[in-house]
């Protein structure tokens, strides 16, 4: 496999450098939003909560396309046999697909939060806490999936 | 797994913590862009902390376990002229990122010290022209488009 992956044909490089550039942004935009929502928990919580918002939307959200486009367009080129895949795509497909559906959760719940901290009387939201918890999750997620990709085990 | 598979994961791990921490300090920079108050520049720079030991892996660890990579294969050797080129970048992006971020760093301990005077809502010329710095800006537009530069060469390997 290391060997393939060296001599890989040279069409295949532009989906392959779209697919890391996509998973790189995806992860910075989720260690900030992370952050930013942690943050949220003990102080400040609208401005922080605003700003993990705003992350998981505009650059959390985009990146995810990015990577899984350029994620499928590399698997058009490879013809893999759909009865024999190997172990390090299932887990790729697993962090993924439910990850998207993840992603728009928390976006959702962290922005019906940020709307309901604007309340004179509120202080903390549970939402953008979920928020932080699932954004957390997908960090880790796509830490494990960073592994899978780059060790490819059997 | 065999011992490349754990240099390569840790590799490509650092240049993950690496992109990542420009990215936090990407949003950060673009978000922060007309603060002026002591405190709300604070908040910013609490979310950087992370970025900043992020940084530090991500710069150390892509070029240790790079060139160990390089060392380990048969593929591939240290002094191929793409894996030169990658470190003649990995310096300019370190220098230049190092340089802009002092900018920054010393807009923290200004914003620190008025906040710590009590003045940390009120308005800060002196702060404003520090976190607008365009030759920081333009330090850290140069060093992750030599990140950029570094992942198309890794990925394209062009001469191997």
């Amino acid at each position: 496999m290391r060997i393939f992956a060296a001599i890989r044909p040279d069409d295949w490089n532009f989906p392959l450098l779209m697919h890391v550039f996509g998973a790189m942004i995806l992860v910075g935009g989720l260690v900030a939003a992370v952050t930013a929502l942690l943050l949220g928990w003990r102080r400040d919580s609208l401005w922080y909560s605003r700003l993990g918002f705003w992350t998981l939307l505009l650059v959390v959200f985009p990146a995810w396309w990015v990577m899984r486009i350029g994620a499928e367009w590399i698997y058009s080129k490879e013809n893999f046999d759909e009865d024999n895949e190997p172990a390090w795509l299932g887990i790729g497909y697993s962090t993924a697909e439910p990850g998207l559906l993840l992603i728009l959760i928390a976006i959702i719940v962290t922005g019906i939060g940020v709307r309901r901290l604007r309340r004179p009387d509120a202080t903390t939201s549970a939402l953008t806490r979920i928020g932080g918890v699932i954004a957390t999750l997908l960090l880790i997620a796509y830490t494990i999936a960073v592994w899978a990709m780059t060790t490819k085990p059997d | 797994m065999s011992f490349y598979d754990w240099l390569l994961f840790f590799h490509v791990a650092a240049a993950f913590a690496l992109v990542a921490a420009l990215v936090v300090f990407w949003i950060i920079g673009i978000a922060a862009r007309n603060v002026d108050r002591p405190s709300e520049s604070l908040r910013f720079f609490r979310i950087a902390r992370p970025a900043n030991v992020l940084v530090i892996v991500g710069t150390l660890g892509t070029l240790i376990f790079g060139i160990w990579l390089a060392i380990d294969s048969d593929l591939y050797q240290v002094w191929d002229w793409w894996v030169l080129l990658a470190i003649a970048l990995w310096v300019v992006s370190s220098a230049t990122g190092q340089r802009g971020g002092q900018t920054y760093g010393e807009a923290q301990k200004l914003a620190a010290e008025l906040d710590a005077a009590g003045r940390g809502d009120e308005p800060s010329q002196e702060l404003a022209v520090r976190l607008q710095d365009r030759r920081a800006m333009w330090l850290n537009v140069v060093s992750s488009a030599a990140v950029l530069a570094i992942l198309v060469i890794m990925i394209y390997k062009p001469g191997a």
